[in-house]
């Protein structure tokens, strides 16, 4: 059987394109009829960059990414992904979207009734792909997270390492143009945290754009790679 | 083990847990309700055949009441009668009932020891009409005239168009009842889909990041919600078959108390499981894609 490598070459550096993935303009946001959460974030990410989020907690960084992650919408300004203004974009096309966006939280947000297989399969399988078609590259990935002997295992019988690293390979499975972690470190030990990261650095060194929302701020410190500061909802820094 | 772990093997589980939709409880509920849907549909149809047998039988016969004119004895008016509209095309036998006959069927109200001897009672002449082509009451009362015989025809015209109402009326209410039925299973479907749907947030939310559609996503409780209604509603009509089988061996349609009941209407219970699996899909779907489109 012939099987896609997972991992591609990767990109030598600075090549990345100057194409943008994520643009923010003046975007505002509010739960509900509360208090604005966001005001007038501004920023813009490359096709190919890696940026962490950071901030203390409360600061914005997870409401920053349930918007691009389409889970709220904005209460102002203007949001394009992969060139596309949200504030345009109808339901049915979401889907499309959403499907170039590999996303990772803190809690893992696995399915229990699901094994291993089945989890990190998820994504080709809403694709509408055969299963032969995409269970080379399930097992080649799992193997490639550390998973391939715990394939037929389900969540609940998985470290907290191994269920991040099970959340990491169902969202990058169908290779997604954008990478974004909610605090993916925030429940697992140091060692496991770097071991992530590596993760994180190797999936971006193949070509996908990277957004991590991180408290920690060593592990942002070891990883060298430039960071957006967030403080009461509005942009304070920006470390390139 | 290396089998066993081989990807090879591997064959996508439900997205759904296997659990979802088929409570023990929600699964009797769904079978009750097709038990009581096929039972009405067999109803229906026992009542109509109830009907139609009665229809059928007043109006294969008629009645005639003869009056005696001018020198003629009753006996003999009733003999003209008889024979006048015995020729009619439509009348299969014409029979004048002798005094005594007569006199039985006034005992009832008056008394057999009260009627005086000389007292002219009217003789009765029963027809009985050909099932499929009868004659009509006009055509008899036409031929009595014209044989100038004083009669009245009851040819239970009266009491056939009641019956054929009743008919109708009782496979209308069959028919209101099968579909109300649907409705309250509709209804316990949406029900049962809302509590279900907010009961899987998590994974609602792990498709859509996954790329699902609203569609795709009320699919998957779409199917299951249908699936577990056929299965329940098979066992429900199943039931309801036996139930409607055992009212005819005990005898039903043997008196007025139970309809008659044919083997062939128990056939009518199949519907019901489809029909619910039908209700069932697109309660499921609808409640879903209500719900989905609430969210983000």
């Amino acid at each position: 059987m012939s099987r896609k490598p997972i991992v591609t070459p990767p990109r030598a550096p600075g090549s990345a394109s100057l194409e943008t993935v994520i643009r923010f303009e003046n975007v505002s946001m509010r739960y509900g009829r509360g208090p604005e959460v966001l005001t007038d974030i501004a920023f813009a990410l490359p096709r190919g960059s890696f940026h962490f989020l950071t901030g203390p907690s409360g600061s914005g960084k997870s409401s920053i990414l349930k918007l691009i992650y389409l889970a709220e919408r904005a209460a102002g300004g203007r949001i394009e992904l992969f060139g596309q203004d949200l504030a345009g974009l109808k339901r049915r096309s979401r889907p499309q979207i959403r499907r170039r966006i590999g996303v990772v939280f803190q809690d893992f947000r696995l399915l229990d009734h699901l094994s291993v297989f089945d989890n990190a399969a998820l994504a080709p399988r809403i694709a509408g792909r055969k299963p032969s078609d995409y269970r080379g590259d399930v097992a080649d990935l799992l193997a490639w997270v550390g998973l391939g002997e715990k394939i037929h295992a389900f969540p609940p019988a998985l470290s907290g390492g191994e269920k991040q690293r099970l959340a990491i390979a169902r969202a990058v499975i169908n290779r997604p143009d954008l990478l974004i972690a909610d605090e993916p470190t925030g429940n697992v030990d140091e060692a496991m945290g770097l071991r992530l990261l590596r993760l994180f650095l190797e999936l971006n060194r193949v070509g996908t754009t990277v957004l991590i929302a991180s408290h920690d701020s060593e592990l942002v410190a070891k990883s060298g790679m430039p960071a957006i500061a967030l403080a009461e909802g509005r942009l304070a820094a920006r470390r390139l | 083990m290396k089998a066993a772990l081989s990807p090879e093997r591997w064959r996508p589980a439900p997205l759904l847990p296997r659990g979802d939709g088929r409570d023990p409880a929600f699964l009797f509920l769904i079978a009750a309700l097709c038990f009581f849907a096929g039972l009405a549909a067999v109803a229906g149809l026992a009542g109509e055949r109830a009907a139609e047998g009665w229809r059928s039988e007043l109006g294969g016969s008629a009645t005639i009441v003869v009056r005696a004119q001018g020198g003629q004895t009753p006996d003999e008016a009733a003999a003209a009668a008889a024979e006048a509209v015995s020729k009619l095309k439509g009348v299969t036998e014409a029979q004048a009932l002798e005094k005594a006959k007569a006199d039985a069927l006034l005992a009832p109200w008056i008394g057999a020891a009260a009627l005086p001897p000389d007292l002219p009672v009217p003789r009765l002449v029963t027809v009985e009409l050909d099932r499929k082509a009868p004659a009509t009451g006009a055509e008899m009362r036409k031929a009595l005239a014209a044989a100038g015989v004083d009669a009245t025809v009851d040819d239970h015209s009266r009491w056939t168009s009641d019956l054929m109402r009743a008919g109708v009326l009782a496979r209308a209410i069959a028919a209101a009842l099968f579909v109300l039925i649907l409705a309250v299973l509709g209804a316990a479907i949406a029900f049962a889909a809302r509590q279900d749907l907010a009961a899987r947030r998590d994974l609602v939310e792990a498709l859509h990041l996954c790329g699902a559609s609203d569609g795709a996503i009320a699919g998957l409780f779409q199917a299951r919600f249908a699936l577990s209604a056929v299965e329940a509603g098979v066992v429900g009509a199943a039931l309801a078959a036996a139930a409607a089988a055992l009212l005819k061996a005990l005898g039903a349609g043997e008196g007025l108390a139970a309809p008659p009941i044919a083997w062939k209407d128990l056939l009518a219970v199949a519907p019901a499981p489809v029909l619910g699996a039908l209700v069932a899909a697109l309660a499921a779907r609808a409640t879903a894609m209500a719900m989905l489109a609430e969210g983000p």
